[in-house]
């Protein structure tokens, strides 16, 4: 994953980095946005940032929906833009 | 065997086995990968190259190869100033090992399964996680209607020219179109302009018909692709994007 600023890439390249942290692959997974509700596969949600951390954008409202930031000593995961999360089991 | 988790996703060394001179700015190259449990079409893996001082470059490259394919393939072209693919697409040598990590990405994901008919639209070297869908409907000898709408440079910036015309020529129910956007050879009769709403109704499938929709390559011939078949009416769930980046056509 390497991201450049001001232009997003698909949810789907940062998979390596959610598989540094997460057993499944949440690329797949579902995500609802707290602020208007629009209902998204992470893959497809527009990520912004720099190769530390990853900024997801609601379709629906532009909002922050969800924030992965790896640091020399641990990652953070900021959720405060999403009602839910369902990643599904695969097989 | 005991039963065990899932592996845990680890870098592991590859070593460059082949290399294929694809284009005059692409070139494939096949890896052996020492540990490896298979991919599905469309996902990637991660390649990181570490300097001398330590220093760590990490880029993301699609799988070109089938999942029937015993070997790995990445198709990467040369950003001149890039960090990583100078090295991937122009100095890597046989023999030559890096790391990597993969595969990963389930989402921008076609198989047989999935059915279709299905609808690819390419940009430059945005054709590789494509090709890897193609190569394996091929290998599965299936008969699920397949548009390929790939935009190329010029004739020679063509990736897998001839190995298109070969899987096209064997399959009706196959068809790929190139539109060349900056420069076309004498006698050229295809589109020799960027991908647009007519192109896309034209050469591809209606909304009625539900295709699965995958567009891949530089991030402004990705977006104004999906822009377009939404407003055509294509179902926003069957459209799956991948953004390359900032490469221009
Ligand atoms: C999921 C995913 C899969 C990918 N698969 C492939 C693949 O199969 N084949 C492939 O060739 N690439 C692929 N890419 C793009 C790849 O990850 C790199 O971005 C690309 O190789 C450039 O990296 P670099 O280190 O050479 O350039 P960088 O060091 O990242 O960039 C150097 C300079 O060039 C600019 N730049 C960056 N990328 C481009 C570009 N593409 N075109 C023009 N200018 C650019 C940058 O803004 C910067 O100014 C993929 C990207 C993603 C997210
Ligand atoms: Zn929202």
């Amino acid at each position: 994953m390497h991201l450049h600023g001001d232009k997003p890439v698909d949810g789907n390249a940062v998979a390596g980095l959610f598989r540094e942290v997460f057993a499944l692959d949440l690329t797949t997974a579902s995500l609802i946005c707290a602020g208007c509700g629009a209902e998204a596969e992470i893959g497809s949600v527009r990520v912004f940032g720099g190769t530390m951390g990853a900024v997801f954008r609601c379709d629906g409202c532009d909002e922050v929906v969800m924030r992965l930031v790896r640091t020399p000593d641990g990652y953070w995961l900021d959720m405060q833009g999403a009602r839910r999360l369902f990643a599904r089991k695969v097989g | 065997m005991p039963v065990t988790d899932a592996p845990r996703l680890q870098w592991q060394t590859a070593e460059v086995r082949e290399i294929v001179e694809e284009t005059p700015r692409v070139r494939t190259i096949i890896l052996d990968v020492p540990s490896w449990h298979g991919h599905k079409a469309g996902q990637h893996i991660d390649v990181r190259l570490t300097a001398d001082d330590g220093y760590q470059a990490q880029r993301s490259y699609s799988i070109a190869s089938a999942p029937e394919s015993d070997h790995l393939m990445l198709s990467v072209e040369r950003i001149e100033e890039g960090e990583v693919s100078p090295y991937l697409a122009g100095e890597a040598r046989m023999g030559d090992k890096f790391e990597l990590r993969g595969p990963i990405g389930g989402y921008f994901v076609w198989t047989i399964a999935t059915g279709g008919p299905l609808f690819l639209i390419a940009g430059g070297s945005g054709v590789a996680p494509l090709m890897a869908m193609l190569r394996h409907r091929a290998a599965q000898k299936s008969t699920i209607p397949a548009t390929l709408l790939f935009s190329s440079r010029t004739y020679d910036d063509i990736i897998y020219r001839a190995e298109m015309e070969r899987l096209a020529a064997a399959d009706p129910h196959l068809k790929i179109v190139h539109t060349l956007t900056r420069g076309q050879p004498a006698g050229w009769t295809g589109p020799s302009r960027r991908i647009d709403s007519e192109m896309l109704v034209s050469e591809g499938f209606a909304p009625d018909a539900k295709p699965h929709i995958y567009i891949c390559g530089p991030t402004a011939l990705v977006e104004s692709s999906a822009r377009a078949l939404l407003a055509l009416g294509h179902d926003r769930a069957l459209i799956k994007t991948e953004r390359f980046g900032p490469t221009g056509l």
